[in-house]
This record gives structure tokens, sequence and C-alpha cells, in this order.
């Protein structure tokens, strides 16, 4: 599925391993968190990248322990209408500091990406048939915001701002 | 009639660049969210959520465009332009909600985007005005007039319009949410069945403060909103909801979009412990990110300018005489106007409910009368209530003849504030797609049976509320009287509910007994009137009557005949 990162169709270098398949030991690779919950010990001296992904219901506080083993979080939207994950990367941000990648996987529209942008995603996976000029727009559709957010640190005080594209 | 040019006195916020700029781009984003559906970009289901969030429904007969009245207040120009909309786009109507917003019940979806733009125009939208999201928040009809106010309302209410716009953590929630604001300690604005219910108060030192209730909502499971924390300081108003909905957004129910309510949450977590998790959440947000500044709210209190208002006193003499001359006067300003906070004002209620008339409906005609008497009495300013009523807050009282004189002309002096007439009701059947029985022509019947004005007066404070299905969008659960239409194989019935109470002593109606007919349905609120009348003691209301008296005597009348 096409990954889109800052606004556009990117080369994506993580590989996805479902359950039970073997994780290549050269390439970053995504599993699950039960997978990880499950066979973690089998992850010590790993040396390529390892990312995690995570259910619409895993919350930020069940894998904060685990977070500095991962380079990757991938919180999965169910439906792009389950809006859980904002939370979870909003917490993973500013609750536990997390600074490597968070991925939206699962289905998320462009009509989401400032969002994603805003509560601290890096990177979205986008249906195969996506439109990539939709995601581009995304990005400079609305111009002005009245939260503080990850992509913009100023204070609540100014309710509203304008946002750069 | 005398013109005041709507502006920086009407007490209204006033936009500049960056707001209409945002609106401006909104517009723009929905009218291509409109053409990716229509290119098969999005799915039906995708876009779903999309038009819901410009207020967007599909009813039963057509499209319905719910357009936001940021807590009900409105300029005489976007009045007029609400009019013109409805002429040009409607039937020459609009439909005043209980949600203080205005619903157009004919609309073409191709016609949107360019109602939208119109809208735009006099700094209007209808963004959120549905979906999954923090909806407009709606205030006392009476905010920045009454006499009991402690806070003005206004100025939060519009925080927390800008901080839920475009939330981007709060806008695909389990389910919509709704946050009612009250500056008084009387409560017009039926706070505590809101999914977040604010006081908002001072302390000895004259600070703002809030008290918060959450989890209260109708519906098929109605609940009371519970107490979550008595005093939160302003400079943690947005923290404090910031980590209400963080809360419910990560733990509120999403497989059941029947439990998915934040009551549901509250009730199953237990009051103490929802109050942990919020609390919890609240010290980890708690900080300078997310601090309401002082010179913020002081910024928008300022953006609303307000009304210069003209040294006078109370009850001058014209105003007495006119009374004294005029019995139909009289009786209007009973039951009509309220005691303003200056002195030589008054908040007057123009009724959208006259006898056998659709409560909340105003014809585009009216609206642009009301928007006329708003510019020669009321600095050009004017409000829905949740009651489905308009306000003209800021009326000199030695006008108000003058006033009443032009609405009783044109069939809006109705004196039934707050009376048996003054009904709220759903659009039900006759427009809605979830509803299992009509709720208008009910209303219309039993404000038909009680049109005597001096009998309404007679028998004083009493609400009826009618909701067409148990989601309860009339409100029938805080109803004194409460009526709900079920559908017994496929024919229309009404469940009759006493007791209920929508004010600082909220209460859930109880049933009174089985469903009944429409026609039963006004025979039985008359006989269950006669029975309040024959038991009330002096000045005692229908509530207070049929607490100290209890069902009984209520049911063996309504039912006797059964």
């Amino acid at each position: 599925m096409p990954l889109i990162k800052d606004g556009r169709i990117v080369e994506d270098e993580w590989v996805a391993v479902a359950d039970g398949e073997p994780v290549p030991a050269d390439r970053p690779a995504i599993i699950t968190f039960e997978r990880w919950q499950a066979e973690r010990a089998s992850f010590d001296g790993r040396n390529a990248a390892l990312g995690v992904r995570v259910k619409s219901g895993t919350l930020a506080p069940a894998i904060a322990s685990d977070l500095d083993r991962f380079a990757l979080v991938a919180i999965e939207f169910p439906k792009f209408r389950d809006g859980r994950g904002f939370s979870t990367a909003r917490e993973l941000r500013e609750r536990y500091g997390y600074e490597g990648e968070i991925r939206a996987v699962g289905h998320v529209i462009p009509d989401q990406y400032r969002f994603l942008l805003r509560t601290g995603f890096t990177s979205a996976e986008a249906p195969e048939n996506t439109n990539p000029e939709s995601w581009a727009h995304a990005l400079t559709e609305i111009t002005v915001a009245f939260q503080p957010s990850l992509d913009d640190p100023q204070p609540l005080s100014l309710l509203r701002r304008r946002l750069g594209s | 009639m005398n013109h005041i040019a709507p502006g920086r006195n009407a007490g209204v916020y006033s936009y500049d660049d960056i707001d209409r700029r945002f609106v401006a781009e909104r517009v723009e984003q929905f009218r291509a969210q409109v053409e990716r559906r229509l290119s098969g970009e999005l799915t039906e289901e995708e876009f779903k959520p999309l038009r819901l969030m410009n207020g967007l429904y599909l009813q039963l007969h057509a499209y319905m465009l719910r357009i936001a009245v940021p807590y009900g207040v409105l300029t005489s120009r976007q009045l007029r332009k609400l009019a013109e909309i409805g002429r040009k786009y409607d039937k020459g109507y609009g439909h005043f909600t209980t949600r203080q917003n205005l619903q157009f019940n004919w609309i073409k979806l191709e016609d949107t985007p360019a109602i939208l733009h119109e809208l735009a125009e006099v700094d209007m939208h209808a963004l959120q005005t549905s979906g999954n999201c923090v909806r407009n928040v709606t205030t006392d009809q009476f905010v920045g007039a009454a006499r009991d106010e402690v806070v003005d309302g206004r100025v939060y209410a519009e925080i927390l319009r800008q901080w839920t716009t475009l939330h981007p953590e709060f806008t695909f929630l389990p389910r919509k949410f709704k946050i009612a604001i009250m500056g008084s300690d009387a409560d017009r604005a039926a706070i505590r069945i809101h999914d977040v219910g604010v006081f908002a108060k001072r302390n000895e030192r004259g600070e703002v403060g809030f008290t918060f209730y959450v989890g209260g909502g109708l519906g098929r499971s109605p609940f009371v909103g519970k107490l979550v924390r008595d005093w939160v300081p302003e400079e943690d108003f947005v923290a404090y909801l910031e980590a209400i909905l963080r809360v419910y957004n990560q733990y509120g129910r999403r497989d059941n979009i029947y439990k998915a309510r934040i009551k549901i949450l509250v009730h199953e977590l237990g009051q103490e412990k929802f109050t942990q998790e919020v609390e919890e959440e609240f010290a980890r947000l708690r900080g300078p990110k997310y601090r309401l500044a002082p010179e913020i709210v002081d910024e928008i209190r300022r953006r609303f300018g307000g009304p210069a208002f003209e040294t006078l006193t109370d009850e001058p003499e014209s105003f007495q005489a006119a009374k004294a001359a005029n019995p139909d006067f009289a009786r209007w300003v009973a039951v009509n106007v309220l005691a303003h906070k200056v002195p030589g004002y008054a908040a007057a209620t123009i009724s959208l409910k006259p006898a056998g008339g659709i409560p909340g409906d105003a014809t585009s005609e009216q609206m642009e009368l009301v928007a006329d008497l708003a510019d020669a009495h009321s600095f050009g300013e004017l409000r829905v209530s949740h009651a489905q009523n308009l306000v003209l807050a800021h009326v000199r009282q030695d006008e108000l003849f003058t006033l009443w004189t032009a609405l009783e002309a044109n069939g809006l002096g109705t004196p039934n504030a707050g009376l048996i007439g003054d009904i709220i009701a759903c659009p039900g059947l006759d427009y809605c797609a979830l509803a299992n029985a009509r709720s208008i022509p009910l209303a219309q019947a039993i404000s038909a049976r009680f049109a005597d004005p001096a009998r309404q007066q007679a028998i004083g404070e009493l609400g009826i509320k009618i909701s067409g299905c148990i989601n309860a969008c009339g409100h029938h659960h805080v109803g004194a009287i409460g009526i709900l239409g079920v559908d017994k194989k496929g024919e229309e019935f009404y469940q009759i509910t006493v007791g209920g109470d929508p004010t600082l002593t909220t209460a859930i109606g109880d049933i009174l007994g089985p469903a009944v007919t429409a026609d039963e349905t006004v025979d039985a609120i008359e006989a269950i009137v006669e029975v309040y009348l024959s038991n009330r003691h002096d000045g005692e209301r229908f509530i207070d009557t049929l607490k100290r008296v209890g069902h009984g005597p209520f049911k063996e009348r309504v039912y006797a005949a059964h």
C-alpha cells in the first residue's frame, strides 16, 4: 500500500511481518504487539530496526515501557471513524516523549491527514488506489487552527493561529 | 423604524480576517469533498461523516441542512440571510431547534456549497452541527442580559467554539458530544442533560471558575450528569475539558452505537473511577501549553463589544401606563419578559408557538420582521432559545409596548413562554428518518386545545416536551409532561411521562401508564391539568403538586375510561 510522508507517496523501507512469518534480520521490520509480547526475548541483540503495530484498542500506556525498543509505532485504524489512534499518538509524543516514527495504518483518508500530523503521526498508509493529489491538497486547504498541537508548539493562548503549509 | 447598524455594539463576537479565512476554506474544502464523492474517490461511507460535520443530513424526504448559531446568538443581518436562504433554497421557512440552531428541511445536495458560501458572507456556517465531534456549544438564551447572571457565558462558549473547531484529536469520537454552559445560579440551559454541563461561577475573591457535570443525556438510556469537579479555575478550563475528552475518546465504547455516548462510560466506570481517570489525565495535561491565559479571555471578551446601554430606571411611567391600559400587553409582559441586569431594560421572548402552530418554525417574512425589530429595539442582536423561541435580550422597557404591538400584529405576540403552550417538539415522522411517530401534529393539537392565554397563565409553569422516538430530541424525559411517540404494529401511539425537570433539580420523568393514541393524548393532558388544578396549593407549580400527591390521582383520571 502506498506510504504517504510529507504530503507525497514515498518508498517504504519497512516490511510488515505477519504473525508466524519469519522476521528478516537485516531490514527494518514491523511486528504485531501481540508477537512482541510473546517473543520479545527473541529480538534481543537484533541490529535492524524494529517497529510495532498496535490495534486501536491498545493505548499508549500499554506499550510505554517498551518504547525504547521500537523505531516505529504503527497505529491501526480499523475504520477511519475510530479516532482512538489520535489520542494514542498524542500520548506517545507528549506523555512518553516518543521520538520515533508514528504511522497510521488500516483505514485513513486524506481528510484526516492534517489531524494525523497535528497529533504526532509522521506517516500514513493510504489505500491502494489513492489519489496522491488529495493528500498533498489536504496539507494546504485549511490554514487556520485553534489548538496547540504537535506540529505547532505555540500555547493555547493563541487560540487562532495560522498554520504553515 | 430607527435602524441601528449591527456591529461592534451588538454584543456578538466579531469575526476578523482569520475567522473569515477559516470559514471560507472550510466551504472550499466541503465543495472539494462533494466533488470527490461524485467522482467516486470517496465512498458513501467515507463521505457521510464529512457531510455530517458540515451539517448535512439525509432525512425522509430530502436533505436537511443544520446551520450553526453559536450559543444561540445572532445578528439581525445574519437572521436576514437565513430568511433569504429559506426563500431561495427551501420553502420559505426554517426551523429553530432545541440545540439553538436553525434547520432547513428541504435542501438539495447540489445547492449546499452555494448555501454555505452565502452563509460565510455573514460569518456563519454549518460546522460541527452533526457528526461524532464536539457540537455547537449551547447556553442560556438570556446570556449577558439576565439580572441573575454571575458570569457572562458567551465568552467561554466562544472559547469553546474556537477550541473545538476541527480539533485534531477529538473529531472522530465514539459519538456526538454536546457541551452546555450556564453563568447564573438558575439553569436555563438544561446543564445536566448534556455530555458535559458547566456552571461558570465566581469565588469570594471574584475569580471565575467552573463546576463540571459529565455524562448527562437523554435518548434510550437517560442519565442526569454527575458532578465531576466543583471548581476548575478559569486558566484550567480548556485543560480540564481536554482531559475529559481524552478519557472519552480512549475508553468510550465503539462497539455499539447505543452505548457510545459518554454517559454510558461514566455509568459503567462509576462516577468515582471516571473522575479519577479525568483527574489523572488533567494532572498530566495541566501546564503552560493548555493554560487559558487571562489575556486571551480578555481579548475574546473585547471582541464581543457590548451594547451601549443608557442610564435608565426600571418601570418607567409610560411602560406602567401601557400595562395598565392594555391587559393583553400586561399579560405578555408578565409571561414573556425577564428582568435585565441593566435598569430600564428587559429581555423579551418572541414565542414561536402560536396556538395550533409548528413549534420552532418561522417563515422568511417573520425572520425579516424580527430582524427589523432587533435593529429597532435590541442593538441588532437576537437569540435562539433551546425552547425553540427567539429572544430580544436588550429592549428598553419604554419600548416594550411598541415591540409588542408589532409582534402582535404579525402573529408573534403569543404570551406563553414557559407555559403549557410553549411546547418543545422534535420534527418527528413528518421529516425524520429515525422517528416512530409524528410530533408536530400532536403539538399543534395540544396547543390548540390550550389556546386561551388566560387559561395558560392560570395553569402556570408547565413544560410539555414531545419526541417522536426514543432518541429524545424533544427532551421528553425532562418535560413536566413528556410525550414519547412509539410504533405499535405500524400505528402511532404516545407514552406519557410526568415529573421531568430540566433545571437545577434535574429529574427524568416517570411513565404514567400504557401508551395511548394521539387523540387520547390530548385528552390525557387535559385530564392531568384538571387533576393538578383541583389539587394544587396556592402558588404551587405542577411538578410540586405532582411530588406531593404522587402519580395516583393523575393515573386514575387519565386511564379512567380504559
